[in-house]
């Protein structure tokens, strides 16, 4: 077998992250009000239910058909082109948001989810997470089967008008589900 | 002799000294070998890690879940030349004059763990200035804005994985964690692999810098190799003669766990 490189390792993203990752339009995946747009958001909370106000989270899934997105355009967005990519920075009541189109699954009979990541200040390393849709294919997914009821429920969102609405929870008794992957 | 040095601040009783962050370091890197986090494994930044005191509240007490990638994991978003203007690698070129400080070039390349090159991806890089300064508003350091850096800088990498900034070398700065404490100089860097799974994001320091082995943000990786990894190298063949200074530093992406365990954290042990 090969020798593998040696992984760089993670730092946090500090409190000027900001400076770095910030553009305009990077919570918009598509156009806010469009046909077919909802709107995901949610609080980001530390250990002690305080909000987070300087979390990046950052969202990666499928077009409304399943497709996986393969057009560039996550920075300067194309019009007419769904591109996969959004990133939020938490404000000071620690609430992200998207301008997104549901994702549907790569494969037919797999739950459809939102492939998330957090970075915050205070947190040396990134954490990976899932906000999975609504629905019936849920209890086919490896992971959620696995996962007691209360360690579950931190991966599935919440319908609301408009949208869909999910917090996400560093630590503590609404920990949210964080992965690692094979 | 006399002097107008000030005196420091007045910190809030409690306020840990860097002898006490010392100690607390100390004793993790003795007592906490990292290998006995099965998540994280032994290069791996810890995530509870009480000397970067805001680390505290914002880590998961659990283990992390293992599972295997799905599909949308597997790939990850695109960029091209629209979303990144080629001019954007150089932070001495973006506002009207240059920069004050050490004009320097950082190049590298951009690997998976196989060694594979991640083509065509997104690096953004962001930095204080010369004089440890970040150009936002909750910045409290006394340090001088440069009015010819923002300190911003993005690119694509090419065919074979590389990439190259060319900007100024960043100050330490100041920070709250504890008194009198510093942040070594450093750039952050954020990166995009070829899978979801490989995001993410890091920061590059300069060797021989004294001030990393008092920063708790990077001893939070207790292991040696692992400090290596951020620890850019100065190479004469990068430097341009009359002009900067050379940095080289390669970014190696690991979107699995597993592979730590099975091929890097063997061989270690045998060296």
């Amino acid at each position: 077998m090969a020798e593998k490189l040696f992984p760089t390792a993670d730092q946090t993203v500090g409190p000027y992250y900001a400076i770095g990752m910030e553009y305009e339009g990077m919570e918009e995946l598509v156009p806010h009000g469009s046909a077919g747009s909802i709107v995901l958001s949610g609080y980001v909370y530390d250990g002690k239910g305080n909000p987070v106000p300087d979390a990046v989270v950052e969202i990666w899934q499928t077009a409304p058909d399943g497709s996986i997105p393969a057009e560039s355009g996550n920075i300067r967005r194309k019009a007419g082109v769904f591109s996969g990519f959004g990133r939020s920075g938490s404000d000071d009541e620690g609430r992200y948001q998207f301008t997104t189109v549901l994702p549907a699954p790569t494969e037919p009979g797999k739950p459809a989810f939102f492939s998330v990541i957090v970075f915050a200040r205070g947190l040396l390393a990134r954490l990976h997470t899932r906000i999975y849709v609504p629905g019936p294919d849920l209890d086919a997914d490896p992971l959620l089967a696995r996962l007691s009821p209360e360690r579950r429920a931190t991966l599935v969102a919440t319908e609301v008008p408009g949208g869909l609405r999910h917090d996400i929870h560093l630590q503590g008794e609404k920990e949210t589900v964080f992965l690692a992957f094979n | 002799m006399q002097n107008d040095i000030p005196k420091g601040a007045n910190y809030p009783p409690g306020t840990p000294t860097q002898a006490d962050i010392d100690a607390e370091i100390a004793d993790i890197a003795q007592n906490r070998p990292t290998s006995a986090d099965p998540n994280w494994g032994a290069h791996r930044t810890l995530i509870d890690y009480p000397p970067y005191r805001s680390s505290i509240l914002r880590h998961p007490s659990a283990d992390l879940e293992l599972v295997d990638p799905e599909t949308i994991e597997l790939h990850s978003p695109a960029f091209g030349h629209r979303d990144v203007h080629w001019t954007e690698y150089d932070l001495t070129q973006m506002v009207n004059g240059e920069p004050q400080g050490e004009r320097i070039v950082v190049t590298g390349r951009l690997l998976d763990t196989d060694g594979r090159p991640v083509r065509n991806q997104l690096i953004e890089i962001w930095q204080a200035n010369a004089g440890g300064r970040y150009r936002q508003k909750k910045e409290r350091h006394p340090a001088p804005l440069d009015p010819n850096f923002n300190g911003v800088g993005r690119t694509l990498t090419d065919d074979e994985g590389r990439y190259t900034f060319v900007t100024i070398k960043p100050g330490p700065y100041p920070w709250p964690n504890h008194q009198n404490a510093w942040r070594p100089a450093h750039i952050h860097f954020s990166v995009f692999g070829s899978k979801f799974t490989e995001r993410m994001v890091t920061q590059m320091y300069f060797p021989g810098d004294p001030l990393m082995p008092l920063d708790p943000i990077f001893q939070s990786i207790t292991s040696e190799r692992g400090q290596k990894s951020l620890i850019a190298d100065y190479d004469h063949d990068v430097s341009v003669p009359d002009w900067a200074l050379g940095y080289r530093w390669d970014i190696v992406l690991n979107g699995s766990n597993r592979t730590w365990f099975a091929s890097i954290d063997g061989p270690e042990e045998e060296e």
